[in-house]
């Protein structure tokens, strides 16, 4: 039934949430700059600080502009709604405090942005709150972790940088077996490339920063639920299904039979820990969002392109893309991701024969590449792991990091891939040469 | 709050009541709501809360075998009605307001025509008499229920861009009334309540002989857009509250079906002013 009430992915990417401004007539979505909203009279603001009503207050906890965003991002995901962030991290930690507190655990893939790593395991583990990783791939090792206060499954779609791919299905269900929803970063697939809910996860968010603003101008976050997990059946979550005294003493799966999640987490999480978007961030992002799958699909295209060159030279030692055959996970990127192999994202990295100097002359040598420490911008990206982010560990920590001194990172923008290969190509040869002179040396 | 009841075989059962974050006071003047088909007291979060603190008890029920509320699922109307009469001996509540949306309109009608006088005010959102359901999607909502709930939703919006609404700014109201429906779906084992709500719907018919016999005034509260129950599907009972003499008022707001979700404040308002509360 296509049409106005039964959207297609593109053209909710464009109009979900949002309509021409009925006070202005304007098109695009307005920026609500305005830290807070006039009440009509004093019963008005009563019933909206007390959920009697719904609207905005102050944009702390809600903002008109960041709606949209959130319906957006929602609708594109499947989900019942969204709560935008001020940085993916945001959105990650908002989620953990909202599902509960000191003593509890989780269980996470070791496949994770090394943010989320050190705030699992280090500065969570300060509050009280435990983490045990397990490699993605092991299903016995997710099932084995479980304890009696495990409250979260946590994982990447597909993990940065090795791109291993979450076997949601089966993770998923492990999960629900315990009683714990799971909880996706989708900041690398997007809601284009995978539809996590579709699959059995409960919970997803992203660092749009990344792909979904894909302009590498803004920072920001956005956790959307699901609905489809029911806490009180799980038993496991009185922050969800019991009287809460912070907030009116709401039973919030009692106000919201699928919604529980999403109102506490913007009733007491955003309220108390603050770390909301700006609504000119979310308007940037919704910038982005609005060409989405054009643009997911140009970095579809070039990093095809640039996988089969790089698999192609003799510098190349390894390519770890999913659309290699060898890669451990090319089977389940074919069942999972919607464009299969293709769509396992444009962040990937590479092993070049040679020594940490020969990676930096590489790096060096880029001209359209940038060097910096960001992926799923516009712009193409690079980074080489061993002089930057892992500089001060010795190659026997590297190795057993996954990461070897010529391993470069890379994140494929919208260029031209002709113009991309040409790059590479000028930087491989220098870092051949560097490896001659250092022979010669 | 949990109730006790009596199904008409003699079993007990509990079923459940939301009432508005406030507990429930005998003395104050009560309002029962009544859902539709595969939906449960959730969908009143921005009527209800707002009405139980201004002044009145509020009772969003889950129907029996939907959500919270234990007990059959009712196969009818008037089955339905017998629940609601239970549930209002159940409460000791001597009147009642009834506001009954989509299938939930004609139970709330079938129990204001038996209960005559012990009703104080009918509004029927989202209304239609006959509430004739396409044999196509009684078929689908017991074999291909997935597909037969994404053709209600999509014809229950009128919107993509939905107001603040149930779960605050950020709510996507499709797909929280698809997660609804696949919950309570999957919540109730023992019936398909999807099936068995419609074919109640598609099978009543004493909507007519029901709004001649109420004594309380009828607000018609109806979506401008709604494709489910479009405007002229209630005007056979809106002729009959007229040749029957009834006070009754008609509410149109641009909108579908889902007029709770989509329209929360225009919905609310037309219940406060009907009710009595200053809009």
């Amino acid at each position: 039934m296509p049409g106005y009430n039964d959207p297609s992915f593109d053209t909710l990417a464009l109009h979900a949430g949002a309509a021409p401004d009925p006070a202005t007539g304007a098109r695009a979505v307005p920026i609500h700059l305005t830290t807070s909203f006039v009440f009509e009279s004093s019963d008005h603001a009563a019933a909206l600080f007390n959920l009697e009503r719904a609207g905005h207050v102050y944009s702390r906890i809600s903002n008109p502009t960041n709606a949209v965003l959130e319906q957006r991002v929602a609708a594109l995901e499947g989900g019942i709604g969204a709560l935008t962030t001020a940085s993916g991290q945001a959105a990650l930690h908002l989620t953990i405090a909202t599902l509960m507190g000191a003593g509890s655990h989780i269980v996470a893939s070791t496949a994770l942005y090394g943010g989320s790593h050190n705030l699992l395991h280090y500065t969570l583990s300060r509050f009280g709150i435990e983490t045990t990783f397990v490699k993605p791939h092991d299903i016995d090792a997710w099932r084995a972790a479980v304890r009696p206060n495990t409250k979260l499954f946590f994982g990447e779609t597909v993990g940065n940088p090795g791109l291993d791919v979450l076997d949601i299905p089966t993770i998923s269900q492990i999960a629900h077996e315990a009683g714990v929803p799971l909880l996706v970063d989708s900041t690398l697939t997007t809601p284009y490339l995978i539809q996590p809910f579709e699959l059995g996860a409960d919970l997803v968010y992203h660092s749009a920063t990344k792909f979904l603003s894909g302009h590498g101008t803004v920072i920001g976050g956005i956790v959307v639920d699901g609905g489809g997990f029911d806490w009180e059946k799980s038993g496991k979550f009185p922050e969800l299904t019991q009287s809460y005294e912070g907030f009116h003493n709401m039973v919030f799966s009692e106000e919201s039979t699928v919604g529980a999640f999403l109102l506490r987490a913007r009733r007491e999480g955003l309220r108390d820990f603050g770390a909301c978007l700006s609504p000119h961030s979310a308007w940037l992002i919704l910038q982005g969002i609005e060409t989405l799958s054009l643009r997911m699909d140009r970095h579809m295209a070039n990093t095809e392109k640039v996988v089969a060159f790089l698999a192609s030279h003799p510098m190349v030692s390894r390519v770890g893309h999913p659309l290699m055959e060898n890669h451990p996970s090319h089977t389940l990127a074919e069942k999972l991701l919607r464009f299969g192999a293709r769509g396992a994202g444009s962040v990937f990295s590479f092993d070049i024969h040679g020594s940490r100097e020969q990676g930096r002359a590489f790096i060096e040598a880029l001209k359209i590449f940038s060097h910096l420490a960001n992926v799923g911008d516009c712009r193409s990206l690079v980074i080489h792991p061993a002089s930057t982010t892992h500089f001060r560990m010795s190659d026997d920590a590297l190795t057993s990091a996954g990461i070897g001194p010529g391993t470069i990172r890379l994140s494929i923008g919208l260029e031209n891939a002709d113009d991309l290969i040409d790059d590479l190509k000028r930087a491989l040869k220098s870092a051949e040469k560097a490896g001659s002179k250092s022979n010669q040396a | 709050m949990k109730l006790t009841l009596h199904s008409p075989s003699g079993n007990t059962y509990q079923t459940y009541a939301y009432t508005g974050g406030k507990a429930f006071e005998a003395n104050k003047p009560t309002v029962v709501f009544i859902h539709g088909v595969l939906n449960d007291h959730s969908v009143w979060i921005l009527q209800t809360r707002y009405l139980a603190h201004h002044g009145f008890n509020v009772l969003a029920v889950d129907l029996p075998g939907h959500g919270r509320s234990e007990g059959e699922a009712p196969s009818s109307v008037e089955e339905a009605a017998q629940f609601i009469e239970a549930l209002l001996d159940a409460a000791g509540v001597k009147h009642a307001a009834l506001v009954g949306h989509s299938w939930g309109s004609l139970i709330a009608l079938e129990s204001a025509a038996r209960l005559k006088e012990r009703i104080t005010h009918l509004a029927l959102v989202g209304t239609a008499f006959p509430m004739k359901v396409s044999p196509a999607l009684i078929e689908a909502s017991l074999n291909e229920p997935m597909q037969a709930l994404r053709m209600v939703n999509v014809f229950s919006r009128a919107t993509l861009a939905a107001p603040p609404s149930a779960l605050g700014p950020g709510t996507w109201v499709y797909g929280a009334s698809m997660a609804l429906g696949r919950r309570l779906l999957a919540g109730n084992t023992h019936v398909n309540i999807f099936h068995r709500g419609f074919v109640a719907c598609d099978s009543y018919t004493n909507g007519l002989v029901a709004i001649a016999a109420i004594t309380c005034p009828v607000l018609f509260l109806l979506g401008k857009e709604d494709q489910m129950t479009p405007p002229r599907a209630a005007k056979t009972l809106i002729d009959q509250a007229k040749v029957s003499s009834k006070t009754f008022s008609v509410v149109q707001i641009p909108m579908g079906h889902h007029q709770m979700s989509e329209s929360p404040e225009e919905t609310l308002d037309a219940l406060k002013v009907f009710l009595g509360l200053t809009a």
